[in-house]
């Protein structure tokens, strides 16, 4: 067992600390307070191979592993949890799905643009009446004999990246006697080749929300939608299998990006504490800061060997499925904890927008929700445990 | 073309303390990065092969670890790489140095050479030109602009205190890179396990003697002898006086002379 990084892996995490603190920490105030993400940003992203890590050379990817990918999402977290998210839903829910379950055809048609910094992509499963039960899908697809396509109807909520995504991985019921077996999953572009919303499809303002403000996050309807048999990915019903799959391996991006946010929020108050100055010295003489911060850097710690551990799990083609929602569990957990405790270490300041541990406490709640409540981690890890089982 | 670029890897602070024995740098414990006007030069390189075609080889002489210097650079899109590593290099001052990496350019090929204009740990400026002497080729130091390159020529913007020069050299030459001639692009995520995937090819003292005087490297073949080097001595706190002008400055005047300083 070896806990040291690779000299690639060391390098690259090196790169993916410079590029945000040089390119996304100074934008990510602003793009807090205006709700809107940098698409100059994005474009950077995507031309240094943020969007692409775990993904062949093959499709203009990176060539990385998912250890990779957890790196990069600790470092732009560390500054952004906006920007965390709106990598993780590009490439380990919308990319995933077409990289595990595409053919080569598709692979070439949708995944090459997605990683060679042309597109940007979403995952719409969830529902206003299907959250945690994403089985109770009611959008649907119909397909059509003459003009071999699909007619999909119905509408997602909380579509990350949504508001300047090009290709959005849908997920309909193609046969509703069928439950969980009766769902399937369509690349649906969002914008035609003018770059105007695709036929049928329309895009809802930003959902006005409590953290990671700056990501995209909109409502997608879908009104006789036609796409073309060829963009269904896998066979009909293999949806729910697809998503669960993607949501598996988000996690670890998720669990990242906890990490990320608590190991900022912590060199935040860690610079702040050493200035500032009460009761005639600075705070960090005292040792109840120094034990508050030992505690901080252990469970973040914990948090990251975990997240490392399910991304090692995956690379080696291994089930990493409870190991990833014990990571995020964890993670999420830790975040808000190693946060909150960020914030009251700085007092009346880390409560003030100027300093970006409040930021950062914000943006840890919704980690505890997406891509998988805690409770459903709970569900996940104790059906691996088979807790219920005779 | 064939550009190459010579960089150094260099303790990445300015608090750099001396060994009080050897009055060396101490870089254990420090951690390394290309020295920043080489990076320039790397930048630089690769956008005159965006320009012009060609490949852009770097090289590097410093200690085995100076291998992941040569990575970054290979990261950033640079064709190959080149080490020159030997105990015998060891202690080579600026003139032994350039004799070094001058002796493997010869071997290596060049139509451009970039160095940096000086590293931030001995800041000598000498190592470029000297370079350029060693081939018997022209150089222009504190380049902050490619201005156009034909197969034949350079034309340069030259930095200097007060004006700049544009000055056109013939190739080959030899152009030593300021911070201003290029802002460095980030490694590429994809360029990082290229890098890794590659070959770095590692020259040391054998590989280099059919063309290398050994009595002329490393610490011994160094004209350059350190007497003895020592760090900013804080001053004392000084004396204040709470006089007007006019006997501030007969004040002044006073204990000038008395150090017969006028």
């Amino acid at each position: 067992m070896d806990f040291k990084l690779s000299k690639t892996h060391l390098l690259q995490q090196e790169m993916y600390r410079k590029f945000a603190e040089n390119e996304v920490k100074p934008l990510a105030e602003e793009m807090d307070e205006t709700e809107v993400y940098n698409l100059d940003l994005l474009a950077k992203m995507h031309k240094y191979g943020l969007m692409g890590i775990p993904y062949s050379k093959e499709y203009g990817g990176v060539g990385g592993d998912y250890l990779s990918y957890a790196l990069c999402m600790e470092e732009v977290s560390k500054v952004d949890g906006s920007t965390g998210i709106t990598i993780s839903v590009h490439t380990s829910l919308c990319c995933s799905c077409i990289d595990s379950f595409g053919t080569e055809e598709q692979k070439q048609k949708f995944l090459r643009p997605l990683i060679d910094g042309s597109k940007t992509g979403c995952f719409g499963l969830t529902e206003p009446n299907a959250g945690s039960d994403a089985a109770g899908q009611q959008t649907t697809a119909v397909y059509d004999a003459e003009t071999d396509e699909y007619i999909i109807n119905g509408g997602k909520i909380f579509t990350t990246n949504s508001g300047f995504a090009d290709t959005n991985i849908c997920f309909a019921l193609t046969d509703k006697k069928l439950g969980t077996k009766g769902i399937s999953a369509f690349v649906v572009p969002l914008k035609d080749e003018e770059g105007n919303a695709y036929p049928g499809v329309t895009v809802s303002e930003n959902i006005k929300r409590m953290g990671i403000r700056a990501a995209s996050n909109c409502e997608v309807s879908y009104e006789n939608v036609r796409v073309p048999a060829a963009n269904r990915l896998g066979k009909e019903g293999a949806g729910f299998k697809i998503a669960m799959k993607a949501l598996d391996g988000g996690r670890i991006g998720i669990a990242a990006q906890c990490v990320g946010l608590a190991q900022g929020a912590l060199n935040e108050a860690m610079a702040y504490v050493k200035e500032r100055k009460q009761f005639g010295r600075p705070i960090s003489a005292f040792q109840t800061t120094q034990f508050k911060l030992a505690d901080m850097q252990t469970k973040i710690d914990a948090a990251r060997l975990m997240t490392w551990r399910a991304a090692c799990i995956k690379d080696a083609g291994e089930n990493y499925g409870p190991a990833a929602a014990m990571a995020k569990l964890f993670a999420s957990d830790m975040a808000n904890n190693v946060c909150r405790e960020a914030v009251q270490l700085m007092g009346g300041y880390g409560y003030c927008r100027e300093y970006p541990v409040e930021r950062a406490l914000r943006d840890a709640k919704i980690t505890e929700i997406y891509e998988g409540t805690s409770e459903v981690m709970k569900m996940v890890i104790s059906g691996a445990m088979k807790v219920n089982a005779k | 073309m064939k550009i190459v670029v010579c960089i150094k890897q260099v303790p990445d602070t300015n608090e750099v303390k001396l060994d009080p024995k050897t009055n060396r740098l101490i870089r254990d414990g420090v951690p390394s990065i290309i020295n920043h006007d080489d990076k320039a030069g790397i930048e630089a390189a690769l956008q005159l092969k965006e320009r012009v075609g060609g490949t852009v080889t770097v090289v590097c002489m410093g200690p085995p670890q100076a291998d992941v210097a040569l990575r970054e650079a290979l990261a950033m899109g640079c064709d190959d790489a080149y080490l020159l590593s030997a105990r015998e290099f060891g202690g080579s001052d600026t003139c032994a140095t350039a004799i070094i990496i001058s002796s493997a350019l010869k071997k290596i090929g060049y139509d451009i050479v970039f160095t940096g204009r000086q590293a931030i740990d001995g800041d000598t400026a000498q190592v470029g030109p000297q370079i350029a002497e060693n081939l018997g080729i022209p150089q222009v130091s504190y380049t902050e602009e490619l201005i156009d390159v034909t197969d034949e020529t350079i034309t340069v913007k030259r930095q200097y205190e007060d004006r700049y020069h544009i000055i056109e050299a013939p190739l080959p030459c030899l152009l030593t890179a300021i911070q201003e001639l290029a802002e460095p692009r980030y490694m590429h995520a994809g360029g990082i396990i290229d890098a890794y995937a590659k070959d770095i090819t590692v020259w040391g003292f054998e590989d280099l003697k059919d063309v290398i005087n050994p009595d002329h490297i490393g610490l011994m073949g160094s004209p350059t002898k350190v007497v003895t080097s020592f760090g900013k001595m804080p001053k004392g706190a000084g004396t204040k006086l709470e006089v007007t002008p006019e006997e501030a400055v007969e004040a002044i005047i006073a204990k000038m002379e008395e150090r017969h300083i006028i």
